[in-house]
């Protein structure tokens, strides 16, 4: 609950001013039994006439106006309160999310960041704003008419008294009851989205392999899932109005045989009697309409718990480890005897590598499916940590540098291209949100894409959601063109030709070689890596040989093996 | 409005029908606890009755009074349970059902149609929006109905008991339902914008967490947070609207109902003075107490409207999706049968906006069983002849023809059952690896798996994933693109259609696997019509045929030798394969 209350922290007067008018009316309502028996009393058995009688009711008009004042009031403010609370915990989500570590990213899922973030945040708005006008407002009731009933006749409201705490255990019990089972119904529910957000990203292969029927019948599984879930909740919810209803019929039971006796025995009046049977009806109004909202909140204290969870994780924290003096700073990138395990992931993926790399140079990076290329590369601007050993960039351990700086010293242009929709520019301008048309221009034309430009109309052209209107290889070429815009001391290039013909891959490695930056280049064909001034082979998560294209040609039987696979057919 | 406002109520009560017999039965259960609901306070003013004053009790009265009131109490508690039962059922049926529907008419949307909007967009609408209408549903069922019985009920006690007081209750009545629906029809429109905010920050979310690796590649974190809290504070004040007004409902039928009250109270009152004890203050008891129960519903039906007011935005948001126009029904069409993999283009014209036409007059014939290849530079629409063979999009102008017949002419079923297709995009699904592999050949025997998945060199990785074959995929996950794009290939290995699409098929794996599996595709290739997009030029040497395109056309076709003598741009580009 904590997060919910910091953020409530900024809509602390609403949250206060809301349940208070909320009280306000309430104590409007709870004087109208005491008029009413007034009227009884005085006005009808009292023989105090129509005119009393008129007073009263014009009484009871005024406190309505009254009421209504105060309630309005009240929920402007807790609308207030729970649209804004909803707005913080949404940004505060979106920050904490875009703070997580690739292996959180991986840990945690797509789908269940974005429900998070979404319906789960909704229903948590849904609950403040009842909570706020119910949950306190149903209290204040309870325990006015009880007080109010001592008022009237002090024996009579033990009724009240035993009553109000049955009453309390059952919605406390039901709201136990329920908390698991709507849990659950929302992790069925995320389970549901992930399945759409599939079929809608993988519609091309599941038409392909004409599985629609099978993938509506998956879909089916899962609502049909959810579908039990939610009435397995529903079925101890649906409790909640009947039981109330049940247990305050029964105490006016109770009520009407002490009144019995006390206005028998001359205590009180009839008139009495009236009034607290209003404040039991008073009391049984309220609770039903709180058992209708029980539902709301407990969902909306499941969704919020989920919500905390995820706040409560660090996020990537910016630097990992304090400085250790530093290396030899000549060095662009050095990797020091580098172990690297992923969480869960069983064997290593990298295992003592040892590389250094001289600002300049063009490092390449080759090997089977598997063998660790990515993982490699990743480690530099610390997208994964070194499990053990140093990475160290310009001589320093890159968990003692800000994740900020380094990714500003690093630029990589990932395996899975993805463009944001905007326009060609805005997409570009990712890689600095200060850089002019004539940088911007530069860059495509470095990274061979000036005849996407072209095409698509300039760097106004549109993109949309995930650039599905350009081409794998027009991706992967603004891509490179969005990496070189932020002018990299380093830039690594994760195997982001593929799509490219050999023409064109050939044209941007010599452009990139004009700009002076270490580059890393990973890739499955040996001819993009031939003029590199240091090859790493990997095999397996090890670096079995670096060398030039050469030497390794020589030294190396695996990197020959991978030449020879390449050329040999071509060369014929 | 009014008009979309009836054809979704139209679109709801079609979900409904099938659930009727629960909805009468529910129907049923609520008479009973509205009736039992309702005899309550009369007997309630009945015991006040009986205790008048000092030694004027009647005990005897008033324990068949509490009798009276037990059995009532069980009765209405019972079945306003099971009513409760019934709509969850109904409800929760109806939400399955829309779901499904929805999720079935996006499977059934022309590519054309995806392609252009959100992915999270859609799914908010499969999701989200799908959830509050059911919200709106339940909340409709339990209270309308129970509410609109507790006004007649008590509307026919209180004539029966005191006409001249019930009909200052009737004449008061309009004035609540007046402010009701003046608050309703504006709080719709409040609704619809918040709905439209929301979609557009869900989107937003979407494509922002979707590519969060890239996000944080750039360190764009504090951008996207800008656009967030713009989004953020847009959807923050429409929804603070949409939420207030729809919430002064109540406090303003309450308002009226107070008033109600103390009419009743002066007029009670007054009868109860005048008619010298045939109207008892027991009957003013009931009276007031009933005036209470009679303006409750209007409270909750006034919520429910505002509430369903949202359901209803949602709803239509939902029947709009499954409204949608399908891809053209194939019902009637001709199925393909076993083919044998002619595949003709006649003069086709295609472009995926009309404004920049893409594919002008092409014209080729890729005989069956010969293997075409397609070259040329990236963006020249190679990829956009797969989606006409696949027939993902159909074609502007003339046609594409398989085995002679018109694609557009047999069932899609039949089509593509006889293609198969690697993509350079490697799609897994969620699901264990067992289940991606068999997707084509869901009765293939785990022999048939093991070995397509070994002849595409996948097997070996498969073993290392924690529970093998039934390890569950998909999403983000660990495998790597190459490991993924391998699992493609065993895919298409396992199905082992007659004609293959590999666009790209083996771009993110390592030359040294690709030339074994590339091995297991020759054997695979052999007798089948196909079409190879790629860029490494040595795989596509031994085509029958190479298509070299360029800027939507074919530019030069023939094989390697005949067009490397040419000198042309193919001959260009496989220069450029060796060039530093």
């Amino acid at each position: 609950m904590k997060h919910l209350f910091s953020c409530l922290k900024r809509y602390r007067t609403e949250a206060i001013l809301a349940p208070l008018f909320k009280f306000l009316e309430a104590c409007m309502e709870l004087v109208v039994p005491l008029v009413v028996a007034a009227i009884v009393n005085r006005g009808v058995n009292g023989g105090e006439g129509t005119e009393f009688i008129v007073h009263g009711c014009l009484i009871l008009v005024a406190f309505g106006v009254a009421g209504l004042a105060f309630a309005l009031t009240a929920q402007y403010f807790a609308a207030k309160a729970a649209v804004g609370v909803a707005s913080e915990l949404r940004e505060r989500l979106f920050v904490k999310l875009q703070s997580f570590s690739y292996a959180q990213i991986d840990r945690t899922g797509t789908s269940a960041m974005i429900t998070r973030m979404t319906s789960d945040v909704n229903q948590v708005q849904a609950g403040v704003n009842m909570t706020l006008r119910l949950l306190l407002r149903s209290p204040f009731i309870v325990f006015g008419a009880m007080v109010m009933a001592f008022i009237v006749d002090a024996q009579s409201a033990l009724v009240f008294v035993a009553v109000i705490p049955l009453l309390a255990a059952v919605v406390a019990g039901v709201m136990a009851a329920c908390l698991p089972l709507y849990r659950k119904v929302q992790n069925r529910l995320d389970k549901v989205y992930g399945a759409t957000r599939e079929n809608l990203s993988g519609a091309r292969v599941i038409r392909a392999f004409c599985k629609e029927e099978d993938e509506i019948a998956r879909f089916g599984a899962r609502t049909e899932q959810l579908k039990r879930a939610q009435k397995r909740a529903g079925l101890v919810s649906a409790l909640s109005g009947p039981l109330t209803f049940a247990l305050v019929n029964v105490a006016v039971i109770a009520l009407l045989y002490t009144g019995a006796l006390r206005v028998d025995g001359g205590a009180i009046g009839q008139g009495e009697v009236v009034a607290l049977y209003g404040y039991l009806s008073q009391i049984l109004v309220e609770l039903i309409k709180f058992a209708n909202f029980i539902v709301t909140v407990t969902r909306a204290v499941a969704c919020q718990k989920r919500i905390g969870k995820t706040l409560d994780e660090a996020g990537e924290r910016d630097v990992l480890a304090p400085s250790d003096g530093g290396g030899d700073e000549t060095l662009a990138v050095s990797f020091e005897h580098v172990t690297f395990c992923y969480e869960g992931g069983g064997a290593p993926a990298l295992k003592d590598i040892d590389l250094r790399v001289r600002r300049g140079e063009t490092v390449g990076v080759i090997g089977g499916t598997g063998a660790g290329k990515s993982t490699l590369v990743n480690l530099i601007p610390r997208f994964y940590a070194a499990t053990e050993g140093t990475v160290r960039v310009n001589g320093a351990d890159v968990k003692a540098v800000s994740a900020r700086e380094l990714r500003r010293i690093v630029g990589v242009v990932p395996q899975k291209t993805a463009l944001f929709k905007g326009s060609i520019r805005s997409n570009l301008l990712w890689g600095d949100p200060a850089a002019g048309e004539e940088t911007l221009l530069e860059a495509a034309r470095r990274a061979q894409a000036e005849d996407v430009l072209e095409a698509k109309g300039g760097l106004d052209g549109e993109v949309v959601q995930e650039g599905r209107n350009f081409s794998g290889g027009q991706r992967q070429r603004l891509a490179i063109a969005r990496a070189l815009v932020k002018a990299p001391e380093i830039l690594i290039l994760d195997d982001s030709a593929s799509a490219l013909d050999y023409a064109t891959d050939a044209r941007l490695r010599a452009s990139l070689k004009e700009l002076g930056s270490t580059v890393f280049i990973v890739s499955q064909r040996a001819a993009s890596l031939l003029h590199a001034d240091k090859i790493v082979v990997l095999d397996e998560g090890r670096a079995v040989a670096v060398g030039t294209h050469e030497e390794l040609l020589r030294t190396c039987a695996l990197y020959r093996e991978i030449y020879l696979t390449q050329f040999k057919e071509a060369s014929v | 409005m009014k008009r979309a406002t009836k054809d979704t109520a139209r679109g709801i009560l079609r979900y409904l029908k099938p659930h009727a017999a629960y909805l009468v039965l529910s129907a049923v259960f609520a008479l009973v606890a509205v009736a039992g609901q309702l005899v309550v306070p009369f007997l309630a003013g009945r015991g006040v009755d009986c205790i008048v004053s000092a030694g004027n009790v009647d005990y005897a009265r008033l324990s068949r009074v509490f009798l009276g009131i037990g059995l009532c109490v069980a009765a209405a508690t019972a079945s306003q349970w099971f009513m409760n039962l019934c709509n969850n059922r109904v409800v929760y049926h109806v939400l399955a059902d829309v779901r499904r529907d929805a999720f079935r008419k996006i499977e059934k949307l022309p590519l054309k149609t995806l392609d252009a909007r959100a992915y999270g967009e859609v799914a908010s609408v499969v999701v989200t929006d799908a959830d509050q209408f059911a919200e709106g549903l339940l909340l409709a069922f339990t209270q309308f109905f129970t509410g609109l019985l507790t006004i007649f009920g008590v509307l026919g006690i209180m004539l029966a008991l005191r006409w001249e007081i019930a009909l200052i209750v009737v004449v008061l009545t309009p004035a609540s339902l007046l402010t009701a629906r003046f608050i309703a029809s504006r709080t719709y429109r409040m609704f619809r914008e918040q709905a439209v905010a929301r979609a557009d920050q869900t989107a937003f979310i979407d494509e922002m967490i979707g590519n969060l690796k890239t996000v944080k590649a750039y360190g764009h974190e504090d951008e996207n947070v800008f656009v967030f809290r713009e989004k953020n504070e847009t959807l923050r004040k429409s929804s603070l609207r949409a939420v207030f007004y729809s919430s002064t409902t109540n406090p303003t039928t309450r308002f009226i109902n107070s008033v109600v009250y103390a009419a009743v109270a002066l007029a009670g009152s007054l009868f109860a003075i005048g008619s010298g004890g045939a109207f008892s203050v027991g009957s003013l008891t009931t009276f007031l107490s009933y005036s209470n129960q009679y303006t409750r519903p209007f409270n909750e039906i006034s919520e429910v409207v505002a509430e369903f007011q949202n359901a209803l935005a949602c709803a239509a948001r939902l029947f709009a999706l499954i409204a949608e126009e399908e891809e053209r029904s194939d019902e009637g069409l001709a199925s393909l049968g076993e083919v044998d993999g002619r595949v003709e283009f006649c003069d086709v014209d295609f472009s995926y906006t009309p404004e920049r036409p893409l594919i002008e007059h092409m014209n080729f014939t890729a005989e069956a069983g010969k293997r075409i290849a397609i070259v040329g530079p990236t963006g020249c629409g190679k990829t956009t002849l797969i989606n006409l063979i696949m027939r993902f999009y159909d074609v502007v102008g003339g046609s594409v023809k398989v085995d002679g017949m018109d694609v557009r002419e047999i069932t899609r079923v039949s089509l593509r059952k006889n293609v198969g297709m690697v993509l350079q995009d490697t799609w897994i699904k969620e699901g264990t690896v067992r289940e991606n592999l068999c997707m084509g050949a869901p009765n293939a025997t785990e022999e048939e798996m093991i070995a397509a998945a070994k002849a595409a060199r996948a097997h070996g990785f498969i073993m290392r994933l924690p529970q093998g074959y039934d390890t569950e995929i998909g999403g983000e996950g660990t495998l790597s693109q190459g490991q993924r794009q391998l699992l493609c290939i065993a895919r298409v290995m396992l199905s082992r259609p007659p004609m293959l699409i590999l666009d790209e098929a083996t771009s993110s794996i390592d030359t040294r696997t690709e030339r074994i599996v590339q091995a297991a595709f020759a054997e695979l290739m052999r007798g089948r019509t196909c079409f190879i997009v790629a860029h490494r030029l040595s795989t596509i040497e031994t085509a029958d045929e190479i298509l070299v395109m360029r800027d939507g056309s074919i530019v030069e076709r023939g094989t390697h030798r005949e067009l490397l003598a040419k000198g042309g741009f193919y001959a260009e580009l496989y220069e450029a394969q060796f060039a530093g």
